[in-house]
């Protein structure tokens, strides 16, 4: 026993212990503790690992079984395989960095254990997702990281829209998670059992389907699950709005681990879908609108945090390509340089926003290269490795999963190679506007503390050499056999071209010569005005879905339903006893000779009654 | 034995007097002859109960007159002390005066 139920325990601890003495604790308890909790977790994983070896199958632990009916048995089950590997020490490492971090960014905030509670509560989710070695742990979890997101993004409980913004990222999650579940049952009816184990050893002696099965449609459906987690067309809306949280939140949550889940899902029930070309196909297609739609969204936006957040949508839609054309461990690759460069590009937003005393419209900053020069430093290590400027960890993962689109559909490769492009703009642009002309705002920025820059630091290391580093497709060879293709060196420089061309343009566009975004602009009219406002997707939504739905629940759910039928009931049973009891009242006059009457008139009755029965008996 | 008194009679008396209680606690209006009303009609049946008695040799009847009686003593012991909190606090007795539950 390796005593895997340690990994996720720590941050439970960390999280009971602060959800409920955390208010009485000094400030210095609290972040001690939180963040003892995640670092001795990812200690853990680190030995757990180590001892584990090679890990070319599967290790399971069982606890206990969960429950039992019939002939299916859940147990209470975590599994370490190579996946599960990468995915640990993501969440762990990340996760640790990030903590460290929010200690001096949430340092003058209000509810700040409240803060550390949920954040811990997230880790722990997020680490039974992972770690769960069937799919309702995975579920469980998943459910889990859905309801810290919710308190996260609502932390700021005072602001309106943050509450709001949580409760769209609540309910838009809970469509994908209905999908989920349908899965889930699918999958219980067909194979009897929810063991990652047993589903797919009794999967893959089947054939490929080559019209839609019962194959494709689990795999339909757990993909709808993974468009809510993961943010992906059309159920991505929730995401942009999620940063109403704080900025360490975006970070870890809405960027570096809980919205890969989808991703890990999807690569995790490879099995099933491999055996479904058109659940592939919707994938990679779903995978590659999200990325070109965000991505143009992003290129328009002015809140610093809105980029990276229509940034992060877009890479998501990378890491779906990826799986869609088979390439699933460029896709779990993309999902590990992403958490490093993202990470790092929201934690560098959370220093500006920090230095700049709470202001995230980029048009009120610009020139603080010379006044932050650490969080320059570090921005500019996520820059070129977002960008896909070799040989940073971006590019690598990202040409991965652009061969693989290319050998998949070329068209898929072109597209994705404009997206590149398009990356490198906006994520350049962001730069531009931030750093470099003069400053445009009235604060007086300041470079932020050690313990906030230092793990941008190791985050910067990670995204400059992560990449180089961590041969993430190689070490999960078990699990999904490499094409062995050879790279093409011409479509290898296409692309690094296009991110090139990205920044270049940029450059063009927001340091030579500030002018030309405007004149584009206006020059687009329409078109821009339509990007802008981020192709109208929420008014839409809100015409046809929640409007209708608000407006029904008001006039046919409330109106009539709860106020018509449900409280009619209730209340005409109330009328009706009234109406007896003051009918039956009238004998109560309180006259003793009207009740005597009463009472004789009874007994002749039943003296008549008895006399009238025992006639006919006779 | 020839010369009994025939069972109808008894209750015939019986009755007649269980009628007069009737008549006599629904029409009288003094509480004091109400209560009368019901000794009557409690005694007209003890009267029937120990005429059935003795014309069927059975000892049932008078145990169940008894009864009656102790009955009949507790209630008239309950029944007037009623009768002299109702005329100390309201001053009469006539019966439809007592007419509510509330004061």
């Amino acid at each position: 026993m390796q005593q895997l139920w340690l990994i996720p325990a720590l941050p439970l601890a960390g999280f009971l212990i602060n959800g409920l003495i955390g208010k009485r604790l000094p400030k210095m308890v609290v972040s001690l503790i939180a963040v003892a909790s995640v670092v001795l977790s990812f200690g853990w994983v680190l030995k757990t690992l180590s001892a584990l070896g090679s890990l070319e199958t599967a290790y399971v632990e069982r606890y206990f079984t969960w429950f039992e009916s019939g002939t299916l048995n859940i147990g209470f089950d975590l599994a370490v395989d190579r996946l599960t590997a990468v995915m640990l020490l993501v969440v762990t490492g990340i996760g640790s960095l990030i903590h460290i971090y929010a200690t001096g960014y949430m340092e003058h905030e209000g509810g700040y254990y409240r803060f550390f509670a949920y954040l811990n509560l997230f880790m722990f989710f997020m680490l039974m997702l992972v770690l769960g070695g069937n799919f309702l742990i995975l579920f469980v979890g998943w459910e889990g990281v859905g309801l810290c997101s919710y308190l996260l993004i609502g932390f700021y409980i005072l602001k309106k829209s943050a509450g709001d913004a949580a409760k769209k990222a609540f309910i838009v999650n809970r469509i994908g998670d209905f999908g989920f579940c349908l899965a889930m049952f699918l999958i219980v009816v067909n194979f009897g059992s929810l063991d990652f184990g047993k589903v797919f050893e009794a999967v893959k002696p089947m054939p490929v389907e080559a019209t839609a099965g019962i194959l494709t449609a689990i795999a339909l459906l757990l993909f709808v699950g993974a468009t809510g987690k993961s943010a992906q067309v059309p159920l991505y809306v929730w995401l942009p709005d999620a940063m109403e949280g704080p900025t360490p939140v975006s970070a870890l949550i809405h960027a570096a681990t809980m919205v890969t889940a989808g991703v890990y899902m999807v690569a995790r029930s490879a099995v099933i879908f491999e055996r479904s070309p058109m659940a592939m196909e919707v994938v990679a297609i779903v995978g590659l609108i999200t990325a070109v739609m965000a991505a143009t969204i992003g290129m328009t936006q002015y809140d610093i945090k809105k980029v990276f957040a229509y940034s992060t949508v877009s890479q998501l839609g990378y890491m779906f390509i990826a799986c869609g054309v088979g390439a699933f461990s460029a896709g779990i690759y993309h999902v590990v340089t992403h958490a490093f460069f993202k990470a790092l590009l929201f934690l560098g937003a959370g220093s500006v926003i920090h230095a700049v005393h709470g202001e995230q419209d980029m048009r009120h900053m610009g020139g603080l290269m010379k006044k932050i020069p650490i969080t320059f430093a570090v921005l500019t290590c996520a820059w070129v490795s977002i960008a896909g400027i070799p040989p940073f960890a971006g590019y690598f993962s990202k040409d991965e999963i652009l061969l693989a689109a290319h050998h998949h559909h070329p068209w898929m490769y072109w597209v994705g190679v404009v997206t590149a492009g398009m990356t490198a703009f906006y994520v350049s642009r962001a730069m531009f506007m931030t750093f470099f002309g003069k400053y445009r705002g009235h604060a007086h920025p300041h470079e932020s503390p050690f313990v906030m820059w230092g793990p941008l630091a190791v985050l910067a290391v990670l995204s400059l050499a992560g990449g180089w580093y961590f041969k993430v497709p190689h070490y999960l060879e078990p699990l999904f056999p490499l094409s062995g293709e050879a790279h093409d060196m011409t479509l290898v420089a296409i692309s690094v071209g296009a991110g090139a061309l990205g920044i270049g343009l940029a450059y063009v566009c927001y340091v030579l010569s500030p002018g030309i975004p405007d004149t584009v602009s206006g020059a687009l009219g329409p078109i821009y005005k339509l990007v802008y406002n981020k192709y109208f997707v929420d008014e839409v939504y809100d015409a046809t879905i929640v409007n209708p739905m608000v407006g029904g629940s008001r006039s046919v759910l409330w109106r009539i339903v709860d106020a018509g039928i449900i409280d009619g009931i209730v209340n005409g049973t109330a009328t009706v006893s009234r109406s007896v009891g003051g009918a039956l009242r009238m004998l109560q006059s309180g006259n003793i000779r009207s009740y005597a009457a009463w009472v004789t008139l009874g007994g002749v009755a039943v003296l008549v009654v008895l006399g009238v029965m025992a006639g006919g008996a006779k | 034995m020839p010369q009994t008194v025939p069972l109808s009679w008894y209750l015939i008396l019986s009755a007649i007097l269980f009628g007069l209680g009737v008549a006599g606690f629904i029409f009288r209006r003094n509480i004091i002859t109400v209560f009368m009303s019901i000794e009557l009609m409690l005694n007209a049946v003890n009267l029937s109960f120990i005429a059935f008695s003795y014309q069927l040799r059975q000892v049932d009847g008078h145990i169940f007159s008894f009864f009656v009686m102790v009955v009949a003593a507790a209630e008239a012991a309950v029944g007037l002390a009623i009768i002299l909190t109702v005329f100390k606090n309201r001053a009469t007795l006539a019966i439809d005066e007592v007419n509510s539950l509330k004061n």
